[in-house]
């Protein structure tokens, strides 16, 4: 469980919160997305859950521990996290080590490091790459070889920081695939993201972000109906909530992925001849 | 009316990193002509940024390897000119702005190209005012870098390569770290750039909902070959494009599965607003 208290967090020598006053909890088996506009804090939130900063004022708990109590290492066991940009977690010589890094400090045994950088790469399409340096691989790639070298090590609470960027079809699908299957584990995934689409088709809590405070936190659903909020944050509908809108009352829900859109759209088509 | 001119053109061109066994681009054919905008995708690791690289002369310049048949922009073969002359004719805006700001101050950055190529002063001022305004950044002027948001970084890349006044744009996942509201704005922009300049653009994008109604062209790629490549209405209407990675936006998808079930639409709708009129057409045809 992640909780955050009355969080009020400013960058050193800066006169301005970056966060104020923010109130959160997060428990396991939840998909959780965060979407704010540019500056708006959301990376600065989520640094805090696995304790790579610390609250200038209020708490962060993270399974009943604050995380002023603890080093980072600690608290990383539990809670992985997926930088935005694959340049700021990548340094190993290759693929494999990249991986097998974090399990070695961890003090994972040998044997069982092995297994699972295995599972890692060939999860993520990466094993044809393992001998090869990290550096050389295609922007899109190294994405994927950092969330695998974070799931290699299990951790109960997973961060994305814009997963989809640079991702095509396949690796949105197998994303969409893997976050599902982290849910049924019971593990909790948190995804920020400016992929309107992506977090449609997740239907996760949604938490809004604007100037550093929670605007909106709540299901994803009723929060993509609400003008008023989507504008103040600066998101844009995803189209299937934009074709519930110019189609109601003959649609009465936004449909969650096109196959429902299609089969609603075909009820109408069909229903009227 | 004016002729269309050709501004970038590949011929039976072949390219693998030293190093790397297997070639990363495939007897690549393209014409590209001037005021294109063209959206470029395919899967990760395909070869889209090897293709970029080519235009701008970053291969055969700075990275090695086996290069095969000709790359000709603006009217002549990019390895007979150095890197430097074709920064003035190609512009290049990385995905992530990080990797292209460095200077102290935006202004400081956006002027270094310009004095580089030098350029007086008059000509560097107006330049500088000029891309401040159309990008929206001249409150950000005196700013250093490290005080920038993400999507403020993007712009003040993009002010650094317009203002040295290229002929073709290139980005590479342009929209990636701004948020919704502010990505459409950068489109419009982008739009606006090609409409009123005919600038000639060329996108990388797996969101392509967002440039489905600016671009007009549509290049796809897989495994370094050219599988599609056409005006985007025609490309995008193709059943097999999400085989290829391509992220083919909800609306299109629709349109695909109820085209299947042999619902025949006169035109092919890119946006949910036009979809949605013509579903409503129908129905109060059908009553």
């Amino acid at each position: 469980m992640i909780e955050v208290e009355s969080l009020y967090f400013k960058y050193p020598l800066a006169n301005d919160y970056v966060l104020k006053d923010i109130n959160l909890k997060i428990g396991l088996g939840e998909v959780v997305g965060i979407m704010g506009g540019n500056g708006s804090g959301k990376t600065t939130l989520i640094k805090h859950f696995n304790g790579l900063l610390k609250p200038t004022k209020g708490f962060v708990r993270i399974f009943g521990k604050d995380t002023r109590e603890e080093s980072v290492a600690y608290f990383s066991k539990k809670v992985g996290l997926v930088f935005q940009n694959p340049g700021h977690q990548i340094f190993s010589d290759t693929v494999w080590n990249e991986i097998a890094f974090a399990l070695k400090n961890f003090g994972f045994e040998e044997e069982i490091i092995n297994k699972r950088v295995k599972w890692a790469l060939e999860f993520f399409n990466l094993t044809q790459y393992k001998d090869m340096s990290p550096l050389l691989l295609s922007g899109g790639e190294k994405k994927r070889l950092c969330l695998a070298s974070v799931l290699a090590w299990n951790p109960d609470f997973i961060i994305l920081d814009e997963p989809t960027v640079g991702q095509d079809f396949l690796q949105k699908e197998k994303l969409i695939e893997i976050i599902k299957m982290l849910i049924t584990q019971n593990k909790t995934v948190i995804v920020v993201s400016h992929d309107v689409e992506f977090i449609w088709l997740l239907q996760p809590r949604l938490i809004l972000i604007s100037n550093g405070t929670i605007v909106k936190d709540g299901d994803c659903k009723s929060i993509f109906k609400d003008n008023s909020i989507l504008e103040k944050c600066g998101i844009t509908k995803p189209q299937l909530v934009e074709l519930y809108d110019e189609l109601y009352p003959l649609i009465e829900q936004p449909p969650v992925d096109v196959i429902e859109a299609y089969s609603m759209i075909l009820k109408l088509l069909r229903g009227l001849k | 009316m004016e002729t269309l001119t050709e501004i970038i053109r590949f011929i039976n061109f072949s390219f693998s990193y030293s190093g790397s066994n297997s070639p990363i681009l495939k007897n690549i054919n393209l014409l590209i002509e001037e005021g294109d905008f063209v959206l470029l995708v395919g899967p990760s690791g395909c070869g889209k940024s090897t293709l970029l690289r080519c235009i701008n002369g970053l291969i055969p310049h700075l990275y090695n390897g086996v290069y095969e048949g000709e790359v000709i922009v603006d009217g002549e073969p990019v390895k007979n000119k150095s890197v430097n002359e074709l920064a003035t004719k190609v512009g290049f805006v990385f995905q992530n702005p990080e990797n292209q700001i460095f200077m102290f101050s935006v202004e400081k950055d956006i002027v270094f190209g310009l004095e580089n190529i030098g350029l007086d002063k008059t000509e560097i001022d107006d330049r500088l005012s000029w891309v401040l305004r159309a990008l929206d950044i001249e409150h950000l002027r005196y700013k250093p870098p490290y005080e920038l948001s993400d999507g403020q970084k993007q712009r003040v890349a993009i002010a650094g390569v317009l203002a040295m006044k290229p002929k073709i744009l290139i980005l590479d996942e342009p929209t990636s770290l701004l948020d919704p509201r502010t990505a459409l704005e950068f489109i419009s922009l982008l739009k606006e750039l090609n409409r009123k300049f005919g600038l000639t653009i060329i996108a990388v994008e797996h969101r392509i909902d967002l440039l489905t109604n600016v671009a007009n062209r549509m290049v796809v790629m897989d495994k370094g070959e050219i599988v599609f490549n056409g005006c985007l209405k025609d490309v995008i209407e193709n059943k097999n494009l999400n085989l290829h990675g391509v992220n083919v936006p909800p609306v299109i998808a629709l349109q695909n599965y109820l085209r299947n079930e042999g619902f025949i639409f006169d035109a092919f709708y890119l946006n949910v607003k036009e979809f949605s009129k013509e579903i409503k057409r129908r129905l109060l045809e059908i009553d």
